[in-house]
């Protein structure tokens, strides 16, 4: 059979609301563009996100700007985020979001006609650009139309629709090909037939999400294998800070089925309250020194918020998600949880049932359909789920350049820094739209500048024989099984709360799956066969859980998603600390790095005894880069 | 609470296949598609089926449950009586690639066919202001997961392989008529080609596609029903449409 072979300027891999706004913004600087994606066009798991996309709009409150969107955001990461890119974030998000309007979306509205805002966790004003709770499929579904919109102008321009931009769905990428020490395309297989395809191009952009399916409880879809992870490192690309999860703090715990899939953090942007099986509104116990005064510490003052937001302060339900999944966590584990194992959350008494309704209307159905409860009569059962990874590919924040790969660019999850330890909600819909835009833009001046450089006959023979492998053997293991192995390891050793005798535990455990990996072998032919398919997700979840497992033992602190039960404080040396994995072919090696130095300008945004709760007294002494 | 379950599910391709028996357990909560996982996790490793998020919001596991289009993620077993045995078969509308998996590139190509948005002249991000009753309208339709359940069902094509060409179903008439009540679009005669170009007129409302429909959008009452309507008024009186657009646009500017 002779091999199919594409040639584009820029190869995207993933179609969800990163890869989809690079394709956009190549294609707009005049490349040729092909977007690579595992599952339909439309499917990504950007469609499951819920909440909104946080953008300093000030369409409700006039008193927010990029400033105050950058301060939440660097607080929310615990100061562990590269500066750059939380400030590109907060200063390009509103752009982003008004563009999508131009290309079709339709938010809910203000009394005045303009995008609402709602409130969420750690965002100090009503910043969530929002449709109800499916706003990832709002933004998914506009990023798809304007793809459509530019290929029927193709169409009309040049008699052919996909001249310049053409999705090719239901295809895996196994390899990240190099020549000469930089990019030159990808090479894979289509799921449908399983049949191999190379794709040349002189850059690529990595925009495969995120890591969930290597957890047991995750309110991910099946495609978040780390696949992007895995193959950057494996093109000699890095990861940065992999310790950091983030554990949403409400999924649904019951019935078993559903447990894992995401309770949207809106309910108690709503007005949502979490209590434990006392009856107690407990998050009043878990207020961190460093939000006191920013968090009410008593039901009455959380209650009028909801209706003065200048002269009350935030109730404790809306404080970052790391505290709130933590705090869930101790209550369960103190004996305080309900019957399946989670708190209970309620917005039925603060909002009725038609706004419920209104403003809620997944998370209503998913709860009436899958577990027999209706959230507008009854509280909902939850507790945390594995959500997101911070951590992921180094880049240059600007261009969303892959350190040390010329020609690779990664955006949205997969790319690490933006987030620092823990990602606020509302921030991942504009990272993907901010950070999917420079991307593509990278990607095409990389382009520009550079050429074309082909790819050998020596590479494709590799990558190929690599896909073949599993039909070779017979007998062999099952990767079913060493998936759900791998699932409970991470799940009991590497999880919310973590120790370093755990972590050593795991990482052996984890490099003795990886062994038996190699020995996988597979049931019936290479057409549409999702066992075939599983091999090559686990070996992308292996090294992504090496990679998470040796970070977390490194880190000697708790910070945002990395808790450590033995060393159980913030401690401001470690937040000077990046951890960086590297591949070298046979393992993950991970070494520290300085953390980029906040610089004088965005230092003075910050009271300073503030920083005092989070830097060293000789970080605050220097007051920023010059 | 666990039980037995007896299933019979459709395995080949666009060759040949047929009906294979399974019995497999089930636990308590269970949806079709954790029962399917389960066969495919300890008896056939190569069952080919689509699904990603597993909570109703993706649209990718639809499939024949007893003869009734639907998605699995979203089917509990329990809704089944204990000694039933649950027939799973591929979409019927759609040629078969493998197992329960369809070519569904039918959808993607009528999506190709429907004019874009078409935003006034002159507008810039940030302007627009529009009223969430006005948005509202075309907000139901957006709610559309893209399952196809309702392409699937719909007998215009269900059972005419003939008229898939000139048909674009009940999916692409909810994506015309959100265009069309979307407050700043300025395409007109959207309703005209729908019906001229689109194969409006084939659909003679028996609404089966709202029944399956899983975000429970009324595509026949809220989008097929009005522009049919409307099609009609303009026929007789095309200043009423005219009227209706500038003094919409008026609205807007």
């Amino acid at each position: 059979m002779t091999l199919e072979k594409h040639k584009y300027d820029v190869v995207i891999i993933g179609a969800g609301g990163a890869g989809l706004r690079a394709a956009v913004e190549a294609r707009e600087a005049g490349l040729s563009v092909a977007i690579v994606c595992k599952s339909l066009f439309g499917k990504a798991h950007t469609v499951m996100a819920e909440g909104g996309a946080a953008a300093s709009m000030g369409n409700v409150n006039d008193n927010d700007n990029w400033m105050v969107h950058f301060r939440d955001t660097m607080r929310g990461g615990k100061f562990l985020n590269h500066y750059r890119m939380a400030e590109l974030h907060a200063k390009e998000a509103p752009d982003r979001i008004w563009e999508l309007e131009m290309w079709g979306a339709l938010f809910d509205r203000t009394s005045e006609g303009k995008i609402s805002q709602r409130n969420f966790g750690g965002h100090e004003y009503p910043r969530l650009a929002h449709v109800g709770d499916r706003t990832g499929l709002e933004l998914i579904r506009t990023m798809q139309q304007r793809i459509v919109a530019l290929q029927q102008q193709d169409a009309r321009d040049h008699g052919e629709a996909e001249k310049n931009m053409k999705v090719f769905a239901e295809v895996t990428i196994t390899e990240i090909l190099k020549e000469n020490g930089k990019i030159a395309g990808a090479y894979g297989y289509r799921r449908e037939t399983g049949s191999e395809v190379l794709f040349e191009a002189p850059a690529v952009v990595i925009a495969t999400g995120g890591v969930g399916k290597t957890f047991k409880i995750t309110s991910n879809s099946w495609e978040g294998t780390g696949d992007g992870h895995a193959l950057a490192l494996k093109a000699g690309a890095n990861l940065v800070d992999m310790e950091f999860l983030q554990f949403h703090p409400t999924g649904m715990v019951w019935p078993l089925s559903v447990k894992g899939i995401l309770v949207t953090e809106s309910v108690r942007g709503e007005g949502g309250i979490l209590t434990n099986s006392l009856g107690e509104r407990f998050m009043f116990k878990y207020i961190p020194d460093v939000f006191k005064d920013k968090y009410a510490d008593n039901e009455a003052e959380a209650d009028r918020w909801y209706e003065d937001q200048d002269n009350n302060r935030r109730p404790p339900e809306l404080l970052p998600r790391d505290e709130v999944a933590r705090a869930i966590n101790s209550e369960v584990k103190a004996g305080r949880g309900t019957e399946h194992g989670g708190v209970f959350l309620d917005v039925s008494k603060r909002i009725s049932a038609e706004i419920i309704k209104k403003r809620l209307p997944s998370m209503w159905h998913q709860f009436y359909e899958l577990a027999g409860v209706d959230i507008t009569k009854e509280a909902m059962e939850v507790g945390p789920t594995c959500h997101y990874v911070m951590g992921g590919v180094e880049v240059e924040p600007d261009t969303a350049a892959a350190v040390g790969v010329p020609g690779l660019y990664a955006a949205g999850e997969v790319a690490g820094g933006m987030h620092g330890s823990n990602r606020l909600g509302g921030n991942s819909l504009t990272d993907l739209l901010v950070f999917g835009r420079r991307a593509g833009k990278g990607a095409a001046d990389y382009v520009k500048a550079n050429g074309a450089n082909p790819v050998s006959e020596a590479a494709i023979s590799k990558a190929s024989a690599r896909i073949e492998a599993p039909f070779a053997r017979t007998g062999g293991e099952n990767a079913y099984s060493l998936h759900q192995e791998l699932q409970e390891i991470t799940h009991n050793l590497v999880g919310i709360i973590r120790t370093g005798q755990e972590l050593t535990k795991a990482i052996a455990e984890i490099a003795d799956i990886r062994k038996r990996s190699g020995n996988i072998s597979v049931s019936g032919d290479r057409k549409f066969n999702p066992g075939f398919h599983l091999a090559f997700d686990l070996d992308n979840m292996l090294l992504v859980a090496e990679s998470t497992a040796k970070s977390a033992l490194l880190r000697e602190e708790s910070r945002g998603g990395h808790t450590r039960d033995d060393f159980p404080g913030m401690n401001s040396t470690w937040r000077q600390v990046n951890h960086i994995s590297s591949f070298d072919g046979d393992k993950v090696n991970v070494k520290a790095q300085p953390l980029p130095v906040l610089p004088k300008e965005l230092f003075d945004l910050f009271d300073v005894h503030e920083l005092e709760k989070y830097m060293t007294s000789e970080e605050i002494a220097k007051g920023g880069s010059k | 609470m666990a039980r037995t379950l007896k299933l019979r599910i459709w395995r080949g391709d666009d060759k040949t296949g047929g009906l294979q028996d399974v019995t497999v357990e089930a636990n308590h909560g269970e949806v079709v598609l954790d029962i399917i996982h389960r066969v495919q996790a300890t008896q056939m490793g190569d069952l080919a089926v689509r699904w990603n998020c597993k909570a109703g919001k993706c649209g990718s596991c639809s499939m024949e449950i007893n003869g009734k289009p639907r998605l699995a993620c979203m089917t509990q077993v329990a809704a089944y009586p204990e000694d039933e045995v649950i027939t799973i078969t591929p979409l019927r509308a759609f040629p078969v690639i493998k197992d329960l998996v369809t070519d569904v590139s039918f959808n993607y190509k009528k999506a190709m066919e429907i004019p874009s948005l078409e935003m006034p002249a002159g507008m810039k991000p940030g302007e627009p202001r529009m009223q969430q009753v006005d948005v509202e309208r075309s907000q139901e339709f957006r709610k559309c997961i893209e399952c196809f359940l309702c392409q699937n069902t719909c007998h215009v094509i269900r059972d005419h392989e003939e008229n898939k060409k000139s048909f674009a179903g009940p999916r692409f008439f909810i994506r015309i008529a959100e265009l069309d009540m979307h407050p700043l679009d300025m395409l007109r005669n959207r309703k005209k080609t729908a019906q001229e170009e689109h194969g409006l007129g084939l659909c003679n409302i028996t609404k089966c596609c709202t029944e399956v429909c899983p975000e429970h959008i009324k595509i026949t009452d809220n989008a097929i029903i009005p522009m049919k309507e409307r099609v009609a008024d303009e026929k007789y009186d095309p200043i009423r449409w005219l009227g209706s657009k500038i003094r919409r646009r008026e609205d807007v500017l």
